[in-house]
């Protein structure tokens, strides 16, 4: 019980410092690793909570597996999105942020 | 240190203690769904439960996946420069590289179907074979080796989306007793499962390469753009 808590502990402490990265940086490939840090954490959270006592719930461990390879494909897409931008503006972020 | 940061900080803090204590302090699911998966497990199929949610107990969670996969590497397809694929540009200057290939290669073809045909009764499936199988493929193309192939629209749109295609054929065709969508018969379970999967894993291998190639290591300065390609490759083409 304690031991699936500190996977999911770990996972928000993750999620906690990804999301600050995501904030307090404007560079946009700082912005996506932070995010993807983010991602991780929550995975880690969904796959520490699936052992609640009951044996390992197969659901959560499905879902992340699903989730890992959406975020790798999305991150793929980002990272074209990006070069296009860089290319195009010559900016490494967004003229909102600034 | 600037007053914006120590704010964030603090902000990211609370939000780390709020989360940490909302997962000390949940409660368990009213569904015990462990149970219900172990109930279920005779009619899936395949013997391992993680297998059986992904393909069979929510396998429309699975076939939305593969749609999002194949709309991303559609979309960076959409997005890519007319830049001509360069493998001998992308190849590291690297002979030992090529040498290691050639004992790694039939390893990762051999652990890419051991993780695909594992995935009935053990850890594996077509997730963990198809990523092996792209990590393959992206050390052939660090090693050099010409993928042109992938360059016919005809071959590169059929790979992509034949996972797709298969889950959805036979989605719809278990439909014809009349039972709901991706409901498959219980005797012909495990063989579909298995050919959706490999499908699957070829798809997705084909889909994450293709990712990686889209995005060459050429120089990537705004000027250059503006000068056109042919600055750019000047050196090499003329």
């Amino acid at each position: 019980m304690s031991g699936a808590l500190v996977f999911a502990w770990s996972g928000v402490v993750l999620f906690s410092l990804g999301l600050f990265g995501f904030i307090v940086h404007r560079h946009l490939l700082r912005r996506l690793l932070a995010f993807n840090i983010m991602g991780s954490g929550a995975f880690l959270v969904l796959v520490g909570l699936a052992q609640d006592g009951r044996g390992v719930d197969p659901v959560p461990h499905a879902m992340v597996i699903t989730g890992i390879v959406v975020a790798v494909a999305s991150t793929a897409l980002a990272l074209v999105v990006f070069r296009r931008w860089y290319r195009a503006s010559g900016r490494t972020d967004l003229p909102e942020d600034t | 240190m600037k007053p914006r940061v120590i704010f964030v900080g603090l902000l990211c803090l609370a939000v780390a203690g709020a989360l940490g204590w909302a997962v000390l302090e949940r409660t368990l699911p009213a569904e015990n769904l462990p149970e219900r998966v172990a109930e279920a497990m005779p009619q899936s199929g395949v013997d391992h439960p993680i297998t059986a949610v992904l393909l069979n107990f929510r396998g429309y969670d699975t076939l939305l996946e593969i749609a999002v996969l194949l709309l991303a590497v559609v979309v960076a397809l959409a997005l890519r420069e007319a830049q001509p694929d360069r493998p001998e540009a992308m190849g590291l200057e690297n002979p030992l590289l090529r040498a290691v290939m050639a004992w790694l290669l039939p390893l990762i073809l051999i652990t890419t179907g051991f993780l695909l045909w594992a995935g009935a009764y053990q850890p594996g499936g077509a997730f963990q074979a198809g990523s092996v199988l792209a990590a393959g493929g992206l050390l052939l193309r660090l090693a050099g080796v010409t993928t042109a192939w992938l360059d016919n629209p005809a071959v590169l749109r059929t790979g992509l989306a034949m996972g797709l295609l298969t889950f959805l054929a036979v989605g719809l065709l278990v439909m014809l007793p009349g039972v709901p969508f991706l409901t498959y018969p219980v005797e012909h379970a495990g063989t579909l499962i298995l050919l959706i999967e490999l499908t699957l894993t070829l798809s997705i291998g084909l889909t994450l390469i293709s990712l990686f190639r889209l995005t060459p290591p050429y120089a990537d300065d705004p000027e250059e753009a503006r000068d056109g390609p042919a600055s750019r490759n000047g050196d090499t083409t003329s």
